[in-house]
């Protein structure tokens, strides 16, 4: 499940429960519609309400960022708990994509 | 090492499995009083290992999926989970990390996330047979 804001050109989205293969095509899809309805510059995924995160979470990064690379937009991530991070951190995700603000324990 | 405690659970190859699996484990192993982080440790670690059978086992058909835990002393638990699906054709290969023959919503990190996240991974994997993983884990001590 998810929800969202706009402003401006900035697209917020705010990713709620747990992140698996399972979650991660309803995530996807609602996620790349609002993509294509809004075209924004700058795409934030908002972790805050995420309860569980595994590697089909990388996919979901990876996948935006290569989207919103088409439009020349760009991916950053707030609120990723350390535990989630830590998943990140495997994956070199880091490396491409911005980093809003890590919540801290 | 002797056993302390033990369980097992089957269940077909459906997505919507994927949290039933990972919960029922970390609820058992709960009588260890687990830290947060050894908890999400090892639902992470059974959610790739469960998804794997879903996605690549069992690509194009539905079948079971059996896990089992052991508890031992000294805090040591064991997991596999094991399926009949088509197997892995080069083990060494399909552990490297982004290795995948998944599609674009795998990002072929889900062994390299059961290394890291276990203190032991061992796969077995006969093809047309099926895959069973095995990882272990040494919970911390508590007081
Ligand atoms: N249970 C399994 N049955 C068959 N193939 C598997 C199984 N588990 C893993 N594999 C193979 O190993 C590869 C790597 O797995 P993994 O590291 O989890 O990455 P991903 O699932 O994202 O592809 C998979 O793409 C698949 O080819
Ligand atoms: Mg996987």
């Amino acid at each position: 499940m998810i929800g969202y804001s706009i402003d401006e050109k900035e697209l917020t989205v705010m990713i709620k429960g747990d992140i698996d293969h399972h979650s991660s095509v309803d995530i996807r899809t609602q996620t790349d519609e609002l993509i294509f309805k809004y075209i924004p510059n700058k795409l934030i995924l908002d972790f805050s309400q995420v309860t569980f995160c595994d590697s089909s979470g990388i996919a979901i990064v990876l996948g935006r960022y290569k989207l919103m690379k088409q439009y020349g937009g760009t991916v950053s991530l707030a609120k990723v708990n350390p535990q989630i991070s830590r998943i990140f951190d495997l994956s070199g995700v880091w490396n491409i994509i911005g980093r809003k603000e890590v919540k801290s324990k | 090492m002797s056993l302390i405690n033990k369980m097992q659970i089957t269940f077909p190859s459906r997505s919507v499995n994927e949290g039933f699996a990972r919960v029922s484990t970390a609820s058992f192993i709960s009588q260890l009083d687990p830290t947060l982080e050894e908890i999400s440790d090892i639902k992470t670690i059974v959610s790739e290992a469960v998804t794997n059978s879903i996605v690549h086992g069992y690509a194009d058909r539905e079948g079971e999926i059996i896990i089992s835990v052991y508890i031992y002393d000294n805090r040591r638990v064991r997991i596999t989970v094991k399926d009949r699906g088509v197997g892995i054709p080069d083990i060494k290969k399909a552990m490297e990390a982004c290795f995948t023959t998944g599609s674009e919503d795998r990002a072929g990190m889900g062994f390299t996330i059961m290394q890291t996240f276990s203190d032991k991974l061992k796969v077995r994997s006969v093809q047309n047979r099926g895959t069973i993983v095995t990882m272990e884990k040494i919970l911390c001590p508590r007081p």
